[in-house]
């Protein structure tokens, strides 16, 4: 099976984000006191993702992670900015021109459950792919979905089988089996494993990590566990509110965190050790995200920040490397957190809505 | 005062004793909990870990009478009665004052078209004789103890204009208006954000700590375990594989399921390498294998765990911690 396309090199750039903002607009009032408001999802975010490289992107509930995911796929329009596809500029490509696209790229998601039609075998279900392309059909399309399901560890006999005949972890390798049918450069993978059993979450993140390997593949992997992605990505790119507050080497960001979110979150995220997680920094950050409709001006971040000064409020932080880090180690503050120092502590109180 | 607390105060507070639950479904019988045994101090925060299916939550929802048309067997001593064989009034009378619990989803516990301020007032006039003015200011007290800031407005809002972390504030500070002596929290930081989860986490601490109210706390993360548990119980398909203090369970885990879940959780602390999972799917509850629940994943199983399941045993030289494995020395 040969793909028919010459893919970037490894470490060349796949994707490119360049300055990609997405707003919904929602209507609220009535017919006559109608006020437009748009949900600022993605604010100026930039940044690209390597060939054969698992990029990750962390954040908590509405920050926009999913959105930008789908901006990259095309599923939704941009409202400005440009999406680069292997250095073809997708971002305002008719459905027509897409297509060759849409081969390249393919989406795993969170829900084994919702994303499979329990009315359909499973067999039908891998093979939908070849269908829709027009690539392979009758004898040869069982064959090639054999050959898939054996790649993802299922049982070919079980073709014929319905998804509800499967537990969640099996299910989940068949949305993985139909992802990969077109042997796509970019996968983005939202949430692959938070449905699953702590058991069957292995599982399934080594057979990602194994079919990365054999097949040279592109993951975007979008997750809120930063367990689970300091585990399967190279770099990551944290998220608050629509923006992309830092970017890094996955080590360099674990060990060597700037933005004090990632340090909130580093701290937050619970460790299945009493003694490391007495031991390890506390911050616990007051309130709730802002919502989307009305964002802070400045720093998104700054009204729940430990560290606030006058000037978060008033100038939006690029992201750019503090003085001292790598090139490729970017954050978005105006003070970034030095590694000897520790974030004053908040009291656990609660914020407007 | 309940007669059954003029025991001494040496008792457990909830004494469970070889509890079996057991639905009839068209399949078969599911056995959701078999024979599982264990107690609660006073003021003490006692975890229970395990995965879907493994009975944790049935196991509680059946000692307040939550679970319905259930073949239940065994005792579960709550200040010395037995919850198991309480009339539905009486229960009733347990559920709040003595037992309170919390659940995963604080949208679906609370009515969407009352004010949150009201729906404590309910309760609290449910089990109290108080006037509507002395429960919402109650109520409003109430919000301000877990952290909601402005109680005073915010105790007219509806459940909407609440975020899911003020949610779950107010279903624990509902869950406290009549001082239980045991708080069931069942998942309850499952649906919220990881800063929003370590904003609870310390709440429920402070609960135990400034209230010494006992807390039950079900959850499948071993992560959460570790922040707040005094001791810990390791349920697999209905039964209880390790039970051990929180220090222990993590530092020297026993049983091969504890140790498979520990080896197959990535971290956030430690840089990755291969996860070793744990073979294969939980076993079905209405075929259950015979002999050890889970020899059929078990790298180690040798050819009695098929035939008989091992009893929980203490571990040599050890009190609080046991485990339920033949491999166990002085188990064979």
């Amino acid at each position: 099976m040969t793909a028919s396309h010459v893919s970037a090199r490894s470490g060349e750039p796949l994707v490119s984000l360049e300055h990609v903002v997405k707003e919904f607009p929602v209507k609220r009032g009535s017919v006559f006191t109608r006020t437009r408001e748009r949900v600022h999802a993605v604010t100026d975010v930039s940044l690209e993702v390597r060939s054969g490289e698992t990029l990750a992107l962390v954040g908590e509930t509405g920050c926009g992670k999913s959105t930008l995911a789908r901006c990259v796929m095309r599923l939704h329009d941009l409202t400005s900015g440009r999406v680069v596809f292997d250095g073809h500029d997708i971002s305002t490509a008719s459905h027509a021109e897409l297509q060759p696209f849409r081969r390249r790229m393919q989406m795993v998601f969170q829900d084994p459950y919702g994303s499979l039609n329990p009315r359909r075998r499973v067999g039908s279900i891998i093979g939908d792919p070849f269908e829709i392309h027009g690539l392979a059909s009758g004898a040869e399309r069982v064959t090639r979905v054999q050959e898939l399901m054996q790649l993802v560890g299922l049982n070919p006999e079980h073709y014929n089988r319905f998804p509800g005949d499967f537990s969640g972890g099996q299910r989940q390798r068949v949305g993985i089996a139909r992802a990969i049918a077109l042997r796509p450069d970019l996968i983005v993978c939202d949430e692959p494993v938070s449905a699953l059993d702590v058991s069957i979450r292995a599982q399934i993140l080594n057979l990602l990590t194994e079919l990365q390997r054999e097949l040279g593949l592109t993951y975007l992997f979008i997750s809120h566990d930063l367990s689970v992605v300091r585990h399967v990505s190279n770099r990551v790119a944290v998220m608050y509110l629509g923006t992309a507050v830092e970017l890094a080497a996955v080590d360099d960001l674990y060990e060597h965190a700037r933005h004090p979110y990632t340090r909130a979150l580093l701290s937050a995220m619970p460790v299945p050790d009493p003694d490391r997680s007495a031991a390890r920094e506390e911050i616990i950050l007051s309130g709730d995200p802002p919502s989307p409709l009305d964002p802070p001006a400045g720093c998104r971040f700054h009204p729940r920040c430990p560290r606030v000064r006058a000037r978060c409020s008033l100038e939006r932080p690029a992201l750019a490397a503090a003085p001292g880090d790598a090139a490729d180690h970017l954050s978005a503050c105006h003070f970034p957190v030095a590694d000897h120092e520790t974030l004053a502590t908040t009291i656990a109180g609660q914020g407007a809505a | 005062m309940t007669p059954g607390s003029a025991q001494t105060s040496g008792a457990p507070l909830l004494d469970v004793r070889d509890l079996r639950v057991a639905f009839s479904t068209p399949d078969g019988v599911l056995e959701a909990v078999c024979g599982l045994s264990f107690s609660v101090d006073r003021g003490h925060v006692l975890g229970i870990v395990g995965e879907s299916g493994s009975g944790k939550s049935v196991a509680t929802q059946t000692m307040v009478g939550l679970t319905r048309g259930a073949r239940v067997t065994g005792e579960a001593l709550f200040e010395g009665r037995n919850l198991l064989a309480m009339s539905p009034d009486e229960l009733r009378s347990v559920r709040g004052r003595g037992i309170a619990m919390v659940f995963q989803n604080p949208l679906s516990s609370l009515h969407p078209l009352y004010r949150i301020g009201w729906q404590i007032v309910e309760m609290i006039q449910a089990h109290e004789k108080v006037t509507k003015a002395q429960g919402r200011a109650r109520a409003i007290e109430l919000l301000g103890l877990v952290g909601i800031s402005r109680p005073d407005r915010r105790v007219d809002d509806y459940p909407h204009q609440f975020s899911g972390g003020m949610l779950q504030r107010a279903m624990i500070a509902m869950a406290l208006a009549l001082h239980p002596r045991l708080l069931v929290a069942d998942e309850p930081t499952t649906a919220l954000d990881v800063t929003v989860q370590a904003q609870i986490i310390r709440l429920l601490g402070r609960v135990q700590q400034e209230f010494g109210t006992a807390i039950i706390l079900i959850t499948h993360d071993l992560g959460v375990i570790a922040e707040v548990a005094d001791e810990v119980i390791v349920m697999y398909a209905g039964r209880a594989m390790e039970v051990a203090p929180r220090r222990e369970l993590f530092i020297a885990p026993s049983h091969p399921y504890t140790r498979g879940l520990l080896h197959a959780i990535p971290r956030a602390d430690l840089a990755g390498g291969r996860l070793t999972p744990i073979p294969g799917q939980p076993p079905s509850l209405i075929a259950r294998p015979p002999g050890c629940p889970f020899h059929p994943r078990c790298t180690e199983a040798v050819e009695r765990c098929s035939r008989e399941a091992p009893p929980l045993a203490a571990l040599p030289g050890a009190v609080r911690h046991m485990s339920s494995c033949w491999l166990t020395e002085g188990n064979a």
